[in-house]
């Protein structure tokens, strides 16, 4: 009979700390803590060492100084006098302006070309094949400074324009004028404004907008209970009401009142001088950036729209079909929702991707935040550590909050499995 | 009633009738036709569109590509050229600049008769790396040259002597002998140990001196060429290779040390990766340019090359982890579960039975990843290198080039679109190659 033994009382040897698995994990990460440390440390030695020869001091401090430099294309009010604070500001909300605007046209001509590819005509397919190989084997930068050049070197100068008989006119009823240095399209203008309201004494935002906005809102509202009741009816009684003018009124015609109200009108630009005066100037280095960003962008987008939708095998439309549905219902109820589940994590990381690529405004000289605080502000203060570290901070917070959104997002759409 | 058919069938075939040719309409040209460009009206209106705009899209690009300017030596002489043939100034492309500056695009400002090294180097690049893309075909005893290569390719590129890179290869043997010398005398663990620091120290104290010293015995070498010389595709493959090189490993080891079950490392790898990933390349960049020899001990001032490669490679491995990742998680719980109960420890349960799948199934990413940081190797043009497009705003900047952009802009795009196209096309011819599962 086999007696039962305690196992021998060990004592601890060193060696268990890495023979041992109980004792193991906690020898690495101490190694690995150590390490990072003294390399954290040997790092910031170094820092300090070479900025106190260099007689510099890291400090935030020179961000409340004038900045004494221009920006051209700016949101908010910003001179020269301003604070390199501020000039940051102003180039913060550059990047953010042509990400949005590169992340809208990027998708709607993504979605666009990702459908096409698919479609059965032989010669449509090849095209958008075509055009998205073109686009994604050629670095972005050279695309950016492509369309710079052309904007520049194959527009006409505004002096085209001038005299009896001009060499060119402006299109679109002599309201948007196309030139090297920049398109003049027409402006909102309100004769009967309400004025601008500081927020915070930071910067000023129109009161029309936001009664616009407002106005918007409140109709998209209304209209979308409509929509809800119309549902109900549905239903209830198998017959749905037609509600489009309903629901067409509801938003237009308050939009409409309110506009006249403030008395809304275009100003036109004009040629005076040498240049364009009045309306809104949309320089080259803007067109540039948001051009090839988006037909960039596009590319990718429409390789993954193509790919989530044959991620949907043939079964589900032809179950589709077999229950009586049209081929642009079956699309809208039963290909679509499926397939958004795959597309949209990749877009979202497409539209990071165009945040980060944005960056490259230096190459054209937009004035973004890689154009003013790691640009101008560098070179005139010579704080390098100061600014690329909070160029670096501000590009991480927008990152985080992008896949923030994308983290809430495929966690509400997660098929739920047994 | 048994004869009323007797009446009525006059006639019953009693032989097969020999098959029809299906209709002209549905075979061959027109049928294909019919089904892929006229299949109803929606179908026909979009080809008959798309084929007008392929026309003119041809019929100006044609007579612009073919431009007899192929000698210009300016650009107002290639508009003179132009105008005299009637096609008028601007008809034609000005092709001179290419003539006059491709050597410079390829090169940059690398001296020209040392041409044949960068172009030895590539072409010994391909000798290197047939071996690990087309493996079946290749004897694998050429993988001893490609492990050589790098130390080669440092050496044809920079010049100079050549007891430097023997010097650094050597440390790789001074390992391998500490680890099958020193193992068996000091145990495992001491080994491993030695292994990982005798060629460090030997790389960081002895072997400068000693190349020096042998360099000065027996001079062999050749002629040293600087960094800022390098310049245009020469500039960006160097990069590119390196990084692609240098992040697949690193890449590797972040991505398992963010599926590590130990904490530290754990947040350790995730703080890279994502610090990494949500930074643009050129903040990197400027790090780079302005911030590296900031952070290294006082007086430390290396090349500019060697700190973007440095940049370029960090920011590669982070988005290598993340592909690899992907891999590692797509794979089923059971392949780590059956690698545990065959008595493997973790390493070399990660080298036989998880790094093969995991690789396998991130291929795609692994390669749009390549092509991604080859093709961001253009944006060193931004922190003032010579890079192809840097070298193409210098041309531009030149009076006698003031004006062009179409053409060089063509030549750098197509030579782009070739590798990165290619690379993208191998990974397909992978992907099928190593494709075992059920289709």
């Amino acid at each position: 009979m086999a007696t039962l033994t305690d196992p021998p009382a060990e004592s601890f040897k060193l060696s268990m700390l890495i023979y041992d698995t109980r004792y193991r994990s906690i020898t690495i990460q101490t190694v690995a803590l150590i390490g990072f440390l003294i390399l954290i440390g040997w790092l910031i030695s170094n820092t300090a060492q070479n900025l106190a020869d260099l007689g510099k001091e890291p400090s935030f401090g020179f961000m409340t100084e004038p900045a004494g430099y221009d920006i051209n294309q700016r949101l908010i009010e910003y001179n020269s006098q301003s604070t390199h604070l501020r000039a940051a500001f102003v180039g913060l909300l550059n990047t953010l302006v042509v990400a949005v605007l590169g992340c809208i046209t990027a998708t709607v001509i993504g979605v666009l070309v990702g459908v096409l590819r698919l479609s059965g005509n032989w010669l449509i397919a090849r095209l958008m094949a075509v055009y998205v190989e073109m686009f994604r084997n050629v670095p972005v930068l050279m695309w950016i400074v492509l369309c710079m050049a052309i904007l520049i070197e194959s527009l006409p100068a505004p002096s085209a324009f001038r005299g009896e008989d001009p060499e060119k006119s402006m299109v679109l009823f002599e309201s948007v004028a196309v030139t090297n240095r920049g398109v003049y399209v027409p402006e909102p203008l309100f004769s009967r404004g309400l004025g601008d309201v500081s927020i915070g004494g930071l910067f000023d935002v129109s009161l029309d907008l936001i009664a616009i906005l407002i106005v918007l809102g409140a109709g998209l509202f209304v209209s979308n209970l409509i929509k809800k009741r119309a549902d109900v009816q549905q239903n209830a009684t198998g017959i749905r009401p037609r509600t489009w003018h309903l629901r067409l009124g509801v938003v237009a015609v308050p939009l409409l009142i309110l506009l006249v109200v403030l008395g809304f009108h275009l100003g036109y630009p004009e040629l005076r001088g040498f240049n364009f005066s009045g309306g809104t100037h949309l320089r080259n280095s803007l067109i540039a950036l948001w051009l090839a960003l988006s037909l960039y962008t596009a590319a990718f987008i429409a390789e993954i729209v193509r790919a989530g939708i044959l991620a949907i095998s043939t079964g589900q439309s032809e179950a589709a079909g077999a229950l009586g549905l049209r081929p642009n219902r079956i699309m809208s109820l039963v290909i679509l929702p499926q397939a958004m589940r795959v597309i949209i994590p990749p877009l979202i990381s497409q539209y990071l991707n165009l945040t980060k690529n944005s960056s490259l405004a230096i190459a054209v000289g937009y004035m973004d935040i890689t154009g003013t605080l790691m640009g101008i502000t560098m070179n005139q203060t010579g704080r390098e550590l100061e600014t690329v570290l909070l160029g670096m901070l501000v590009y991480l917070a927008i990152s985080l909050a992008i896949s923030s959104v994308m983290n809430w997002y495929n966690g509400r759409v997660k098929l739920v499995e047994r | 009633m048994s004869n009323t058919h007797a009446d009525t069938v006059l006639y019953v075939r009693d032989t097969m009738l020999p098959q029809k040719e299906p209709p002209a309409s549905t075979v061959g040209a027109i049928g294909w036709a019919k089904t892929n460009l006229f299949s109803g009206w929606f179908n026909t209106v979009l080809t008959i569109v798309s084929a007008l705009f392929i026309l003119y899209l041809l019929s100006g690009l044609l007579p612009w590509l073919i431009s007899p300017t192929w000698r210009a030596a300016s650009l107002t002489e290639c508009r003179e050229i132009l105008a005299a043939g009637g096609e008028g100034a601007h008809g034609g492309a000005c092709w001179g600049v290419i003539r006059e500056r491709w050597l410079q695009l390829l090169f940059g400002f690398y001296p020209s008769d040392l041409y044949w090294r960068p172009v030895l180097a590539l072409l010994l690049l391909f000798v290197a790396i047939a071996p690990v893309l087309f493996a079946q075909y290749v004897p694998s005893k050429m993988l001893a040259f490609t492990a050589l290569y790098p130390f080669l390719a440092v050496w044809l590129l920079w010049g100079g002597t050549i007891w430097g890179p023997l010097m650094a290869l050597a440390g790789f043997g001074i390992g391998w002998a500490v680890y099958k010398f020193a193992t068996p005398v000091v145990g495992s663990l001491a080994g491993i140990i030695l292994t990982a620091v005798v060629p460090i120290l030997w790389w960081l104290v002895l072997a400068g001196p000693i190349a020096g010293a042998l360099s000065s015995i027996l001079p062999i070498g050749i002629e040293a060429v600087q960094s800022r010389q390098f310049g245009g595709f020469m500039l960006s493959i160097t990069i590119g290779v390196t990084a692609i090189m240098c992040s697949l490993p690193i890449g590797i080891v972040l991505a398992l040390g963010r599926r590590s079950d130990l904490m530290l490392v754990k947040a350790l790898c995730v703080g890279f990766i994502e610090f990494i990933r949500g930074v643009p390349l050129i903040t990197l960049l400027f790090v780079a340019s302005t911030l590296l020899n900031i952070f290294l001990p006082p007086g430390t001032n290396f090349d500019i090359i060697l700190r973007v490669m440095i940049m370029v490679t960090l920011f590669a491995s982070a988005y290598m982890a993340e592909v690899i990742r992907g891999g590692l998680a797509a794979l089923p719980k059971g392949q780590y579960e059956g690698a545990d109960s065959l008595g493997l420890n973790y390493w070399q349960a990660q080298r036989l039975v998880i790094m093969p799948q995991a690789l396998k199934i991130s291929i795609p990413g692994i390669v749009s990843t390549f092509i991604g940081v080859f093709k961001d190797t253009v944006l060193v043009s931004i922190i003032s290198m010579f890079d192809p497009l840097g070298l193409a705003n210098a041309i531009r900047a030149d009076s006698a080039w003031n004006g062009v952009y179409w053409e060089l802009f063509i030549f750098i795009g197509a030579i782009f679109f070739v590798f990165c196209f290619s690379m993208s096309r191998y990974s397909m011819y992978l992907e099928r190659k190593l494709q075992t599962g059920h289709r």
